[in-house]
């Protein structure tokens, strides 16, 4: 397909670009309501007026001057790959901070629509804004949108497609800084007059007197002496302000934000505080705010046990009343193998996989998430992160992968590193279901508990580790927190699906030809040969019983689906007459420590290497294997 | 008596008040290995010299001078730590000691000298933080690249975010730390010059959460001790 024209979403983090970019192109980008959702760009297809148009949704970004991995990805998009137009999405509710990254785009003679975002919550909150104004100050087309109603966002679109064919230099900007650094911008222009390097004049000279790293590079391979030139001018401007240039044109372009801010906005300052001020008061007090984050979290541990339960009964009823009950191998293949397989794998996903979406869906979406960062920030310093690092952690309660892709929002290799590494430890939806569907329904609901409580106590010992033996330090928390909102029942529903689909579309198919393979090897003796040449291991160290060896094997492609094969493996549904109490806790212990799903360790390799992705793996085998056995010897005390 | 004295009474009040700020007569007498009559003495002398408010029975506790004075001396004492653990590398437990005596004795002047010298660290070697210098500077960086020592000084009192008040207002005067550290707080807004406020912190010396130009940020507490602030109307 030919590609009339390419746009590209930027902008400050959690001002809406991912929600503008499923409106325009249908997709389900993940959207919710806290900064860093979005880590990697995203590409989608829009025809308009019969052009096929291709948009970008980039990862928030502060600046061109980048801090952290994702950021990375933003700045190198728009400066390098040159997209037809930029959109830049502007939060209306926070007007001067997100301004100070206009003014960069103004700067890099971009092509630019604004699409001033969020601006019924503006409303709400008191907000004005003059749009007209805005467009004649800034000098290019504004646009108010509310992106979650779809408003305004087609709007965008044609105001970029009538910024096509302009000449570059209507493109230049006529907003200026101070005079001192006007002066001296001029001249490292002209210095620059017959070079060129890909980047316009005005802003490669800004970004010589900030002392860029890259662009510095770039031209002292060809002209050291314009680098030099512009060393003295920057150290000229410090010391007539007495601050590192690069603070003195941050604060330039704030002032020239806040003279905007003042010309176009008028406020209303709210008599009484908001809902959402007064709901940040409770979930952010210093003890009620772990209370309730305590609270919040052992319930949808409690509600899910229970409705999973209830779920797998319900399925199992219905199902069960079709059983033909005939006897022979094709029928016990057909029944036991693919109908079992089958109504057991749609239970886990019922019960379990889809309403932990749901539940995540919801926390994500209100804005709960960057309050967890702000309550856990301190008790995250003792496994050597901050506090960022709780929201791919509780991305990781519902699946690993995504989670260690969301790593990329810690700022240093290291933080990194920890942030996955423990990622993979997370209690995943899959690894719940088997914790509450074998521990939970058949031992106990409180065994179920101590179950998470061991694996978080190793999440925090192998933190601390870590910690302690690899060199560097945390860079600390710099965050931004945003406000409350209510839920969208849509979106909830949508990202819930958009998650759940893979589940329906690989893991059943799987979960039911896996069922039919061990059910054909149950059958033919095949079975015990594989279970007992695992048998040091399963039965005699973790003392379980000879059926589950390869389940370990199959819970390598998905752990959920040990759970559900547990029933075909061991020939009946009731799993308490082949299993004591001790060795389904010992088994749901190994399951939810012995190795990253096959998902989970691809996503590793992509983000840390191989290397490091295979010690991982190599490390929790040891360590599950390790602590089931010892587990299985104490138990047997106790019970 | 003494400057040098006065000096360790000044000391000696600051490390051992309690949260009201007072310090018990006969613990100083303690701690300093004199007499209780001759402690109440030094105290209603050092009164008169504004640096303490004496009550008798209670103790002394330190005025606004006298509380300036033990910051210079704090901060002199663990430059010299720094100093004699990474140049002279003498072992951690003798560098208190030896401070204790250097302190009294360097000039302003080679205080500025020495913290240029150190690179302008922020901590000793036992993790206490230094306090920040008076000088007419908004960040390290600017000073560290003078070849010279400039003994400008601020003419207003300077404290950290973190010891603002919820609700306080307060202008962005100095950030302390490195390059990539204030560049990213300058995107976010915390330029110098720029009015904050502090919305609420999490306990055990946790996060910040600030409101600047109308967001709301979070901070870690290691970052906001780098920030320092005039507070508004003072």
């Amino acid at each position: 397909m030919k590609i009339d024209l390419v746009l590209a979403l930027a902008g400050n983090a959690n001002v809406g670009k991912s929600s503008i970019f499923n409106q325009l192109t249908g997709l389900g980008q993940v959207i919710g309501n806290w900064p860093g959702k979005t880590v990697e760009k995203a590409e989608g297809m829009l025809v308009h007026h019969g052009k096929n148009i291709k948009i970008i949704d980039l990862p928030g970004i502060y600046s061109l001057s980048t801090y952290s991995q994702e950021e990375i990805v933003s700045r190198d998009f728009i400066a390098l790959e040159h997209p037809d137009v930029v959109i830049n999405v502007v939060d209306a509710t926070a007007l001067e901070r997100n301004l100070f990254f206009t003014l960069q785009l103004l700067e890099m003679e971009a092509p630019l629509v604004v699409s001033l975002n969020l601006v019924d919550v503006a409303k709400k909150k008191g907000l004005e804004i003059d749009n007209k104004k805005l467009q004649e100050l800034l000098g290019v087309p504004v646009v108010s949108t509310v992106a979650t109603k779809g408003i305004g966002v087609h709007d965008i679109v044609d105001e970029s497609l009538a910024l096509v064919g302009k000449t570059p230099s209507s493109f230049q900007t006529k907003i200026r800084y101070g005079a001192e650094i006007e002066k001296r911008i001029e001249k490292l222009e002209n210095l620059l007059s017959n070079i060129d390097i890909g980047y316009p004049k005005r802003w490669t000279s800004i970004k010589l007197l900030e002392d860029d790293s890259e662009i510095v590079k770039l031209v002292d391979k060809q002209h050291p002496d314009i680098v030099i030139a512009a060393k003295i001018l920057s150290e000229e401007i410090s010391h007539i302000h007495k601050e590192p240039c690069s603070a003195v044109i941050a604060s330039e372009r704030y002032a020239v934000a806040v003279r905007i801010v003042n010309e176009v906005q008028t406020a209303i300052q709210p008599a009484k505080p908001s809902i959402g001020e007064q709901l940040d008061a409770i979930s952010m007090h210093s003890a009620g705010g772990y209370l309730l984050m305590f609270a919040i979290m052992l319930s949808i541990l409690m509600f899910i046990s229970f409705f999973g339960g209830w779920i797998a009964e319900a399925i199992h009823n219905l199902f069960e009343g079709f059983n033909p009950h005939m006897v022979g191998f094709w029928p016990d293949l057909a029944w036991n193998g693919a109908m079992i397989g089958f109504y057991a794998a749609l239970s886990v996903a019922l019960g379990f996989i889809l309403p932990f979406y749901l539940i995540l869906g919801v926390l994500e979406d209100s804005g709960y998430l960057p309050k967890i960062a702000y309550l856990m920030d301190k008790p995250c310093h003792a496994i050597g992160l901050h506090g960022k690092a709780c929201m791919p952690f509780l991305l990781a309660f519902g699946c690993n992968v995504p989670a260690c892709v969301g790593c990329r929002i810690m700022e240093t290799k290291r933080d990194r590193f920890i942030a996955i590494f423990l990622s993979t430890l997370v209690p995943c939806s899959a690894r719940t279901a088997v914790i509450l569907g074998l521990v939970g329904a058949f031992v106990g609901v409180q065994w179920a508990i101590a179950l998470y409580i061991i694996d978080f106590l190793l999440i925090l010992i192998i933190g601390k580790i870590l910690n302690r033996y690899l060199p560097g330090m945390s860079v600390g928390i710099i965050m931004e927190m945003p406000p409350y909102r209510t839920p969208s029942g849509k979106v909830v529903i949508k990202q819930a699906w958009n998650r759940f689909k893979p589940f329906v579309i690989t893991a059943i198919p799987l979960i039911v030809g896996g069922s039919i393979v061990i059910e054909t090897l149950r059958i033919t003796n095949v079975l015990s040969v594989i279970s007992d040449a695992l048998s040091p291991v399963t039965v005699v160290w973790l003392g379980l019983p000879a059926f589950t060896g390869f389940l370990f094997i199959f819970g390598i492609l998905r752990k959920e689906a040990s759970l559900v094969l547990l029933t075909t493996a061991a020939g009946t549904l009731d799993i308490r007459s082949v299993m004591s109490p001790v060795q389904m806790i010992v088994f749901a212990l190994v399951i939810m420590i012995y190795i990253p799903c096959v998902a989970t360790i691809a996503a590793m390799v992509r983000e840390i290497g191989w290397k490091r992705a295979v010690y991982i793996t190599m490390f929790e085998i040891g360590l599950a294997v390790f602590i089931g056995g010892i587990a299985f010897r104490l138990l047997n005390v106790f019970m | 008596m003494p400057q040098e004295h006065i000096e360790e009474y000044l000391e000696a009040i600051y490390d051992i008040a309690g949260k009201d700020g007072t310090a018990k007569t006969t613990e100083i007498a303690e701690h300093l290995h004199n007499a209780p009559a001759s402690v109440t003495e030094v105290f209603q002398r050092m009164e008169r010299n504004g640096l303490v408010h004496y009550e008798s029975h209670k103790g002394a506790s330190l005025t606004k001078k006298g509380f300036k004075i033990v910051m210079k001396l704090k901060r002199k004492h663990r430059l010299l730590e720094v100093f004699l653990a990474r140049f002279l590398h003498l072992s951690e437990e003798k560098i208190h000691d030896q401070a204790c005596k250097m302190e009294h004795t360097i000039s302003d002047e080679t205080e500025i000298a020495l913290c240029k010298s150190l690179g302008g660290p922020t901590e000793c070697p036992h993790g206490s933080p230094i306090p920040p210098c008076n000088l007419d500077v908004k960040n390290c960086e600017e000073c560290l690249a003078k070849q010279t020592i400039t003994l400008e000084k601020r003419e207003k009192e300077i404290v950290t975010i973190t010891s603002l008040k919820p609700g306080q207002k307060a202008k962005i005067v100095f950030i302390r730390g490195g390059r990539g550290a204030i560049q990213r707080l300058c995107d976010l807004g915390l330029t110098n010059g720029t009015v904050v406020s502090i919305v609420r912190s999490a306990p055990l010396k946790g996060p910040l959460e600030i409101c600047v130009r109308g967001c709301k940020l979070v901070i870690g507490r290691g970052i906001a001790d780098k920030i320092f602030v005039q507070i508004e109307g003072s």
